[in-house]
């Protein structure tokens, strides 16, 4: 068998033989069972399933949009569309002299901002740690929130980010894609901002389509001759 | 136990049963994948004149917080039946039956579900049970499994589930309402076709050891009749517009 996809649901046997179980997928006996609704892709020694559906599970390092919920004395909370919530330590906003008595957290972040995060840390055992010390992270002052299913992100980002940059070109808009499904687009002209999210809200809908960045470039340039 | 006295006849000598169906043909079964918005998965089941409803809500944060597990998620399940569901309106307070076949339920699906991939989250399944008529648990069993799926909850197999019985000195598939009244047995049975595991099996009634050896085997290809229509269900919602690429 070569590097052939399947549509798989959980129970499906994917493959049998030696290959080392990747992503979503157990090993029974000699068969390769999936435990999720997607797609099945098999390599030279391992097999894995690109899911269809279900949370945002984070993992070390993605970029995430978050919504500030509340704050203690020492750290923000983060909705980040996932089962757990993203915890932001004020020292990170602050730097290191941060003292809770003198600084006030709400002067920086207030319950509802929104702000660009990379995954710091997370394991089994404590909420994931977030930070918004590095380029191009912290608080997001303007554009519009899409929010889409966070197993179609990697849809939107296309090949190479493919399918990312045919939406940037054809509508000059700025559009910063949170991993767990929240996808953040700015743009000069409304026009383009509309266009840009009917575009994302093809994708979410669309995602399983073959040949779909051809079919968002021909939505996008059809729309613009009109 | 033994069958009640009735002038109902539940297999003619053709064999054919009250229902006009053979000894071993389900009735006509339609599930259908999602359907509920704000769920994050759904399913919705016609087993014969059941109709149920299933929403699946999680993985998310446990409330109260003290039932939450470090090492794993939880999963709970309420099953709950309409006062219209049945033909003297039932309480709709929880009964005893009905914690009782949530608790069953619940057990059914553990083996199939990875909560352990979830720590310190919980998985809600909630089952409404619009209208029944005998076998709900399996239907309501069938239809979670699938709901499972929908909301993408990481699974090693789908559960199936189907029954099967004893009328009249005979093993029959898929017992309904009348067959549960009157019948001699009733075996609900949870199966996991592709990995060959039974995750539910309860017997109302009594069997000889080879009946009951009969049974499972009949109930066991009722799930799999069963499993390929949940298998179907998934595929409409999911791959529509292509098959295998």
């Amino acid at each position: 068998m070569d590097n052939k996809r399947k549509y798989v649901i959980p129970g499906d046997v994917v493959t049998t033989g030696p290959f080392r179980p990747e992503q979503n997928v157990v090993l029974e006996g000699n068969k390769i069972i999936s435990t999720t609704i997607g797609i099945s892709e098999i390599y030279d020694d391992s097999v894995k399933v690109i899911s269809l559906t279900g949370k945002y599970i984070p993992k070390i390092n993605d970029l995430v949009i978050g919504k500030v919920i509340s704050h203690t004395s020492l750290s923000w909370e983060l909705d980040i569309n996932s089962c757990y919530v993203g915890f932001l330590p004020a020292q990170d906003v602050f730097g290191r002299d941060f003292s809770a008595h003198a600084d006030e957290l709400t002067s920086k972040l207030k319950a509802g901002d929104l702000v660009a995060a990379r995954i710091a840390n997370f394991d089994r055992t404590r909420d994931p740690l977030v930070t918004i010390a590095d380029r191009d992270l912290g608080k997001i002052d303007s554009g519009d929130l899409i929010k889409i299913s966070p197993s179609k992100v990697p849809r939107l980002i296309g090949k190479r980010g493919t399918m990312i940059q045919t939406i940037e070109t054809a509508t000059e808009a700025v559009i910063t894609i949170g991993q767990n499904g929240w996808v953040v687009v700015s743009c000069e002209s409304p026009e383009g901002l509309l266009k840009a999210k009917k575009a994302i809200q093809m994708v979410n809908e669309q995602a399983h389509v073959a040949n779909l960045t051809d079919q968002v470039k021909e939505m996008l340039e059809s729309k613009g001759e009109s | 136990m033994g069958g009640r006295e009735s002038t109902l006849v539940l297999l003619d000598e053709n064999g054919i049963r009250c229902d006009g169906r053979k000894i071993d043909e389900p009735r006509r079964i339609m599930i259908k994948a999602g359907g509920l918005k704000n769920a994050d998965g759904s399913a919705y089941i016609e087993f014969g004149d059941n109709k149920i409803l299933v929403g699946v809500y999680g993985p998310r944060d446990v409330h109260p917080k003290h039932m939450s597990d470090t090492d794993t998620g939880i999963l709970r399940v309420r099953y709950h039946m309409e006062p219209f569901s049945v033909g003297e309106r039932k309480n709709p307070a929880p009964s005893r039956r009905e914690i009782e076949i949530s608790k069953v339920i619940k057990e059914a699906l553990l083996p199939a579900v990875m909560l352990e991939k979830f720590p310190r989250t919980a998985v809600d399944v909630f089952i409404e049970v619009l209208q029944a008529d005998g076998g709900t648990r399996c239907a309501a069993l069938s239809a979670a499994s699938v709901a499972l799926a929908d909301a993408g909850i990481p699974m090693r197999d789908m559960v199936a589930a189907c029954a099967a019985g004893k009328v009249a000195d005979t093993v029959i598939l898929d017992v309904n309402n009348e067959e549960d009244q009157a019948g001699q047995a009733d075996m609900p049975i949870g199966y996991m076709p592709s990995l060959e595991k039974v995750t539910l099996l309860q017997l109302d009634g009594v069997l000889t050891p080879e009946e009951f050896k009969k049974c499972v085997e009949v109930g066991v290809e009722g799930c799999k009749i069963v499993y390929d229509l949940q298998k179907k269900a998934l595929n409409e919602k999911y791959f529509k517009n292509g098959g295998d690429q």
